[in-house]
């Protein structure tokens, strides 16, 4: 059989940022595929040069337009680390609600391009209907429906007071009966899971071994979260990571849907504990040393490498982001399979090129 | 039976209110404390720089002898941190967005000259961001 090789991308419907795969295929199964990326490389992680490490919080946070809060936070934690600042509880709160909220936002926007991508409309138009709720009170707490811009080193810029609190959570109840019906269709409706069960099978072993992060890890069986390493104020609030045990797609959809209401119960915690105080600590001078953060992303572990000489300005500043540890995963999980299956696999790690390319 | 999960939660939308805003048709929903366009007051500006050298995309220009102040519509992100930094509250951010911004040109507000003693020198550019 002769070996045909196919360009999937770099522009193609159901991606919505470019990632080019050259796929070999013999007939309609991929045997090889070989990914390429560097299509949006923006070169953020040298503005470091140019931004005072106050400002870069902004470019930090633009890193990603989905994750975008959790960059920034990590980011910060990173330099209050160098710099010994102790960020008020209170201020710790409100980054884990927002945090949460964007991993809410995340998954709804995700759910709605996998519907999309198995060709379901109207799953995809609800999704993003409940997203779009969660966008609105982002809005009114934030002021930012994407970008939040909340995050500062040393604390967060906005508060969230009692009656804000009260209608947030409010609205976080209707949010939550929208997504129980919308996660039902995902989790039980036997079109979505035909098209689901069984399509790119990732055992444990080869999850860890690739290394793999977040839901695509904990779909295959690996119980890792970095929120249980404690930051912000997860070391306060109790939940146990989501894991299914099967490895293939619908498991990768279903813990991403049991993350949903997981956050909903997260941020229910965090408001209801939320401590009085102050939002900010004033921080003066400038950091000296280096130090790499951790958090857990919508799409899994995001590491900052941050290293400071004393400047204003950084001296260096990495990011390995989620995406582009599951890259390799997504590799391994596509030789094999059905030339009509790779939108669906190249959708399950949640692929976002932008933060993969800074 | 599992293949009509959809179905009910389809028939209760083909009986409601779409839910989207028909906008331009109805007015747009402003969320308070949204972050839109970035108002400036003239009025209490003292021309002290100190926006010009915050904002991180470097879209204010300031000029302190001739009591200029503009901005690049096109550069600001409303992230806020000029309105953060103004000693003197001359800065805003409102919830409108504002009309969109279609040419490159600064918007350049002139603050007023204390009358006599001003010589009559060119008026030179506004120094970039
Ligand atoms: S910081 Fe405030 S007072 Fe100073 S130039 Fe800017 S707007 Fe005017
Ligand atoms: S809002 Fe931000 S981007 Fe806009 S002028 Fe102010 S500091 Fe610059």
């Amino acid at each position: 059989m002769a070996r045909t090789v196919i360009p999937f991308g770099p522009q193609h419907p159901v991606l919505p940022e470019p990632i080019m795969l050259d796929l070999v295929v013999e007939d309609e199964k991929v045997v090889e595929a070989i990914p390429k990326i560097g299509f949006v490389h923006r070169g953020l992680e040298k503005l470091v040069e140019k931004k005072d490490f106050h400002e870069f919080v902004f470019v930090a946070e633009r890193v990603c337009g989905i994750c975008s809060f959790i960059h920034g936070q990590t980011y910060c934690q990173a330099v209050e680390q160098i710099m010994g600042v102790a960020v008020p509880p209170r201020a710790h709160y409100l980054r884990t609600i927002w945090g949460e909220l964007s991993r809410l936002h995340s998954h709804l926007l995700w759910l709605g391009l996998l519907a999309d991508g198995f060709g379901f409309e109207s799953l995809f138009m609800h999704s993003w209907r409940v997203r779009e709720k969660v966008l609105n009170i982002i809005e009114a707490t934030t002021g930012g429906r994407v970008i939040f811009g909340t995050c500062k080193v040393g604390g967060v810029r906005r508060d969230i007071d009692t009656a804000a609190m009260q209608s947030l959570l409010a609205q976080l109840a209707v949010i939550e009966k929208d997504m129980r019906e919308i996660v039902d269709v995902f989790l039980e409706d036997n079109s979505v899971k035909r098209r689901l069960c069984g399509v790119g099978v990732l055992a444990k072993d080869d999850a860890y071994q690739l290394g793999c992060v977040g839901p695509m890890a904990r779909a295959s069986g690996l119980t890792q979260d970095m929120r249980q390493l404690g930051y912000a104020a997860f070391g306060e609030l109790t939940f146990q990571p989501i894991t299914r045990p099967e490895g293939d797609s619908f498991a990768r959809c279903a813990v991403r849907c049991g993350e949903l209401f997981q956050s909903v119960d997260l941020i229910r915690q965090a408001a209801a504990r939320l401590p009085t105080g102050e939002i900010e600590v004033k921080v003066t001078g400038n950091p000296n040393g280096e130090f790499a953060a951790r958090t857990e992303q919508p799409r899994g572990e995001v590491v900052y490498y941050v290293k400071a000489n004393g400047t204003k300005n950084l001296q260096r500043f990495r990011v390995r982001t989620p995406t582009f540890a599951n890259i390799p995963a997504l590799v391994k999980l596509l030789p094999g399979c059905d030339l009509a299956d790779v939108p669906i696999l190249v959708l399950t790690i949640d692929p976002c090129i932008s933060c993969t390319e800074r | 039976m599992a293949y009509f999960r959809m179905t009910q939660m389809a028939l209760k939308w083909a009986i409601s209110k779409p839910a989207t805003n028909p906008y331009p048709f109805a007015p747009r929903v402003i969320i308070p404390g949204s972050r839109g366009l970035l108002t400036f007051n003239k009025d209490t500006c003292v021309y002290c720089s100190v926006c010009r050298k915050k904002c991180p995309t470097g879209a204010i220009g300031v000029n302190r002898h001739q009591k200029k102040w503009a901005i690049d519509r096109l550069r600001c992100i409303s992230c806020g941190y000029c309105v953060e930094a103004c000693p003197k509250d001359s800065l805003a951010l409102s919830t409108s967005h504002g009309s969109p911004a279609v040419t490159k040109d600064r918007e350049i507000y002139q603050g007023e000259m204390p009358a006599p003693k001003a010589p009559a020198a060119a008026p030179a550019p506004v120094p970039a961001g």
